[in-house]
């Protein structure tokens, strides 16, 4: 274990090695001289005199391989930079945007695991009947929508036509009221993703040989599923809490800039648009490793959840 | 090119004997002759704007309403279909044709080659992909040529993992052993020997990714990052419509829909293709 612990580390560092090199060139890649690109604001008037400050102060006037190392100590001293439009430091921005995204993520988690575990459970007990193909259907019919849409469509019927809840915005430190419509935009494309591996790995778990051996023994079938085999069969759903993560972060662009979510979906959407580029560059490094750290955890706990995985031959 | 061809008429039988791969090819079919024959389908011109028959419900003339500069959504919708799966086609060619290479490499030659292209491939992986096609097509002016190559630098990465996964199934095999014994070039190795044995995996996950290409191009236009007005993209109709959501809900209905059926026909026939061609999932997921 603590082999594959230090193994899974020293394999972190050349993917964090060449991440800080993908955010890092991104503001080079944008045509034009990089301090120009950083001091532009939004209608792309720059202050020559400040450019000039900028490029002395970052020192943007050196090579290339210097800036980065430069920029890398920085970054590794907590100095993402300031915000060209609020002049506040980038990572406290960061910070306060993901407090609220963490919020969503895992209001529209829950929201996802109650609607995927017990209609994977469903399709897999009454495989290929009709039950089974609509449960099916309804989960592909969930991937393919798209987030935004059933955003817009979830906001008309209950803010706007039924005035049930309020249409957006983040509310009072985001309560309960404000988060309801997008987490449930967020949730359903990832709950029919789960809804199709749960029932799949229902379908593997029941066909197991314990199970017949219960099922000789006159144990009841509701016991026989809920215990049996809903125990094994959520195991591949729970390493799949990493990727969903990874998904409900994809999904946080669009859902939080419809719902006017401050969150670091909405935040990059708006910096990129206002040409913040610091503040873009402090969310990817922050998404990144949020990202690593995750799958890391993940992939410990695996190992706790079921004993019989090796990680000999990894 | 014969076995070719009795390769093409085994997945077309295959296909026929899966519901779900049926219904995604028909669907995709339609749609590909809606978008091909779009200027004879499409009742008006999809830029041209006619402010008097502005915000229309849908009735006989309009078959789906106007929109707010009075143009016809039925032909904007036929000719943002070109656009939707012309980048789609595009970007997945592209970045199956990258990742695929990259993975073959990889996956052939092992060692030092390896580490470094499957260490760029989980680095690309640890950025959420929509953000890093925000971020990408927002540096660059936002636009068509924008998006297309942002969905390529965040789509390759799948392929690679593919194909390199297939290679090492296949380089044990005697048939690649015995071209080496015989002192047969790498490069011929690995791209008349080994290419054809792994497009089976790499056509089911191009279907499923032409699906995540549409959808995606569908955001970042909805974001404001994709084509620009007039064009008739579906993301950024909906977007353009949403302003007018509690009055003219169609002008956000119908594009939504659009982009939903024609990820839908591919998602199944990425599905039904998966079920048929790789029964026990060893390849993909």
């Amino acid at each position: 274990m603590l082999d594959y612990l230090i193994k899974r580390l020293i394999q972190i560092i050349p993917v964090l090695l060449l991440v800080s090199i993908i955010s890092f060139s991104i503001i080079y890649i944008a045509p034009g001289d990089p301090a120009m690109t950083l001091c532009a604001g939004p209608d792309g008037q720059v202050d020559p005199e400040y450019v000039e400050e900028f490029t002395k102060k970052y020192g943007l006037d050196q090579p290339l391989y210097v800036q980065y190392f430069t920029w890398l100590k920085n970054v590794l001293h907590g100095d993402f930079g300031y915000s060209y439009k609020t002049q506040q430091p980038v990572w406290d921005i960061v910070l306060s945007a993901f407090h609220a995204t963490l919020k969503l993520a895992i209001v529209s988690l829950v929201i996802s695991l109650i609607i995927s575990i017990p209609l994977g459970i469903i399709s897999a007990i009454k495989q290929n009947s009709l039950t089974d193909t609509f449960c099916m259907i309804g989960a592909t019919l969930g991937v393919s929508m798209p987030n935004f849409w059933l955003g817009c469509l979830l906001m008309l019927i209950f803010a706007v036509s039924i005035n049930w809840l309020p249409a957006a915005g983040y509310g009072d430190g985001g309560d309960l009221e404000h988060i309801i419509l997008p987490a449930i935009t967020l949730g359903v494309s990832s709950a029919a993703i789960t809804a199709r591996l749960m029932r799949s790995s229902m379908v593997e778990s029941l066909s197991q040989d314990y199970i017949l051996t219960a099922r000789a023994k006159g144990v009841s079938e509701r016991t026989i599923t809920l215990k049996h085999a809903m125990k094994n069969a959520l195991i591949p759903v729970v390493t799949m809490i990493g990727l969903n993560f990874g998904f409900l972060l994809n999904g946080s662009p669009v859902v939080e800039t419809i719902f006017c979510w401050p969150g670091l979906g909405e935040l990059t959407v708006r910096s990129m648009e206002m040409r913040d580029h610091m503040v873009v560059q402090g969310c990817m490094i922050f998404i990144a490793l949020l990202f690593i750290a995750v799958n890391l955890v993940v992939d410990i706990s695996y190992k706790f959840l079921d004993p019989r995985i090796s990680y000999e031959n990894e | 090119m014969k076995m070719n061809n009795s390769r093409f008429n085994n997945i077309v039988g295959h296909i026929k004997r899966s519901r779900s791969a049926t219904l995604g090819t028909i669907i995709i079919l339609l749609l590909i002759l809606a978008a091909i024959f779009a200027p004879i389908l499409a009742p008006y011109d999809p830029i041209e704007t006619n402010v008097e028959d502005r915000l229309m419900k849908p009735c006989i003339e309009h078959p789906l309403g106007t929109d707010h500069l009075g143009r016809d959504v039925y032909s904007r919708l036929l000719y943002g279909a070109r656009i939707s799966l012309t980048v789609g086609i595009v970007v997945v060619g592209i970045s199956a044709l990258i990742g695929v290479i990259l993975g073959i490499f990889a996956g052939f030659y092992g060692g030092l080659t390896d580490s470094t292209i499957m260490r760029l491939v989980d680095a690309f992986l640890t950025f959420p992909s929509v953000f890093l096609a925000i971020v990408i097509a927002g540096v660059l002016k936002p636009g068509l040529v924008s998006v297309i190559i942002a969905l390529i630098v965040v789509g390759w990465t799948k392929y690679s993992r593919v194909g390199r996964g297939s290679v090492l199934s296949l380089k044990e095999k005697e048939f690649v052993e015995s071209a080496r014994s015989l002192g047969v070039h790498d490069r011929y190795i690995m791209f008349r020997h080994i290419f054809p044995n792994i497009i089976t995996p790499i056509i089911i996950v191009a279907t499923l990714g032409m699906a995540d290409a549409i959808l995606s191009l569908a955001s970042l236009s909805f974001l404001g990052f994709g084509p620009q007005p007039p064009t008739p993209e579906w993301g950024a109709m909906l977007n353009a419509g949403r302003p007018f959501m509690q009055t003219d809900p169609h002008l956000m209905i119908f594009p939504g829909l659009a982009i939903m059926i024609l990820v839908l026909g591919f998602n199944l026939l990425g599905d039904g293709l998966r079920d048929i061609l790789d029964p026990k999932r060893e390849i993909i997921e």
